[in-house]
């Protein structure tokens, strides 16, 4: 239960996961052969994995990425009650990375004893003006708090063979650069990733793997992981499913003027596959 | 295509002699929804290199939106050691799939002498899936195995 109360909080301040609980992006398959694959995916913020009982995940700034790295696009979007739904069509052979990428600067300050905040919970509402940014701090301002926020949140498909195209790093935030392709998991074999901070290797980085379908079993099977001194993580499948994996990181290389902290997440759901 | 015992006397100067058969039981499955089965047969040397696949027998008129090479990654062993990167059909890999009974495939003429894995794998629409794996040595290796769901008596003659 700590470390669930430890993700909400992580969570708790990206603006377009609307509030706590777990944002996740959950494909139909990972693996595809044939000329005409489509992937489905329900993108969903909820507290079990993978089910829809609490937000959907907002599409706005969902993203698809092409086995060559140029922007894909994403079809038939749609945002319900509980969970968003799209489509990508897989037109070329390779593998494609969907997902979306959230920058934002949460925090607080204190005027005259008053208590404000900077950034906003949730998605906008008409009825609630625009939230506070840095450039709002006053200078007489006191008890200021700014923390950078870098979320990552995508999945990896391929259509035919498997290609790394799309692992290129952008050099910023946490990012995953596989060792292991992860359309190439199967149940027993252990895989191994690297996580990047900023484009440097991420050592003794905590990473939390939960096997879907919490529903059917009493615990949460989660594993609490840790990358080595060359920020390599190691995962060795107990059983083939979808798997969502989630690493934080907090440091203060911020790049927002009077931010003090910077936090960092990355998440992505994995399909292992039977041996 | 396999040699005929008077030139396996004499000896082969080009290819090796290696031609053999693989002997495959598709099994009659009493389901109240029967598909035939999508099947790959493979070799992978026994110290590891790239598969070859022998056989592929898949809805290979199916076309449309779900064309038959939509399910060929169910054979998720056989997709992974290679399918993936192959070009469908193949000629004189891929084919129909086949009704239960007993089939004959023949091993690639030029399949040079050694240690092989022989994989025979079944994905059935609705059904299950099951992979059959065999050492064997080529040539002059004989070997027989028995699927237990999907897949019965697989044995291969190298000779």
């Amino acid at each position: 239960m700590k470390r669930f109360l430890l993700v909400a909080t992580a969570l708790l301040s990206i603006p377009a996961a609307v509030s706590a609980h777990r944002g996740w992006l959950l494909p139909s398959g990972t693996i595809f052969s044939g000329t005409d694959s489509w992937v489905t995916v329900d993108a969903a913020v909820s507290n079990d994995l993978f089910f829809f009982d609490h937000q959907p995940m907002r599409l706005d700034a969902m993203k698809v990425w092409q086995p060559d790295g140029t922007p894909g696009q994403l079809q038939n979007g749609a945002t319900g009650r509980y969970r968003s739904v799209f489509d990508v069509k897989l037109d070329k052979p390779g593998t494609w990375k969907i997902g979306s990428e959230n920058n934002a600067v949460m925090g607080s300050f204190k005027v005259n004893g008053e208590e404000k905040r900077i950034g906003r919970r949730g998605p906008p509402r008409p009825d609630m003006p625009p939230p506070l940014t840095v450039a709002d701090i006053p200078a007489n301002a006191t008890d200021v708090k700014v923390t950078e926020i870098v979320n990552r949140n995508e999945i990896f498909v391929t259509a035919g063979a498997p290609t790394t195209t799309v692992f290129k790093p952008t050099g910023k935030g946490l990012e995953l650069s596989p060792v292991t392709h992860p359309d190439e998991l199967v149940a027993g074999e252990p895989a191994k990733f690297r996580f990047l901070v900023d484009g440097k290797p991420a050592a003794n980085l905590k990473v939390t793997v939960i096997p879907g379908g919490k529903r059917y079993r009493d615990s949460e099977n989660a594993m609490d992981l840790t990358t080595d001194a060359q920020g390599l993580l190691t995962v060795t499948w107990p059983a083939a499913g979808m798997y969502w994996l989630n690493a934080t990181a907090t440091d203060n290389n911020t790049t927002t003027p009077r931010a003090t902290e910077r936090r960092l997440g990355y998440v992505t759901t994995l399909e292992v596959m039977a041996p | 295509m396999r040699p005929s015992p008077l030139l396996l006397g004499i000896g082969m100067v080009a290819a090796p002699a290696t031609a053999g058969t693989v002997t495959v039981t598709i099994p009659r499955l009493n389901v109240a929804e029967y598909h035939k089965p999508y099947v790959a047969v493979w070799l992978e040397p026994a110290a590891g290199g790239p598969a070859r696949t022998v056989a592929l027998w898949y809805d290979v008129k199916k076309g449309g939106n779900e064309p038959g090479t939509k399910w060929l990654a169910d054979l998720r062993s056989w997709w992974r050691k290679g399918g993936r990167s192959m070009a469908m059909p193949a000629n004189g890999v891929s084919g129909a799939t086949r009704a239960p009974g007993q089939y004959r495939i023949p091993l690639p003429a030029d399949l040079k002498p050694g240690q092989y894995v022989l994989n025979v794998e079944a994905a059935r629409e609705t059904g299950g899936r099951e992979l059959v794996s065999i050492p064997v040595t080529v040539p002059n290796g004989t070997a027989q195995k028995s699927g237990t769901s999907e897949l019965g008596t697989v044995a291969l003659s190298a000779r």
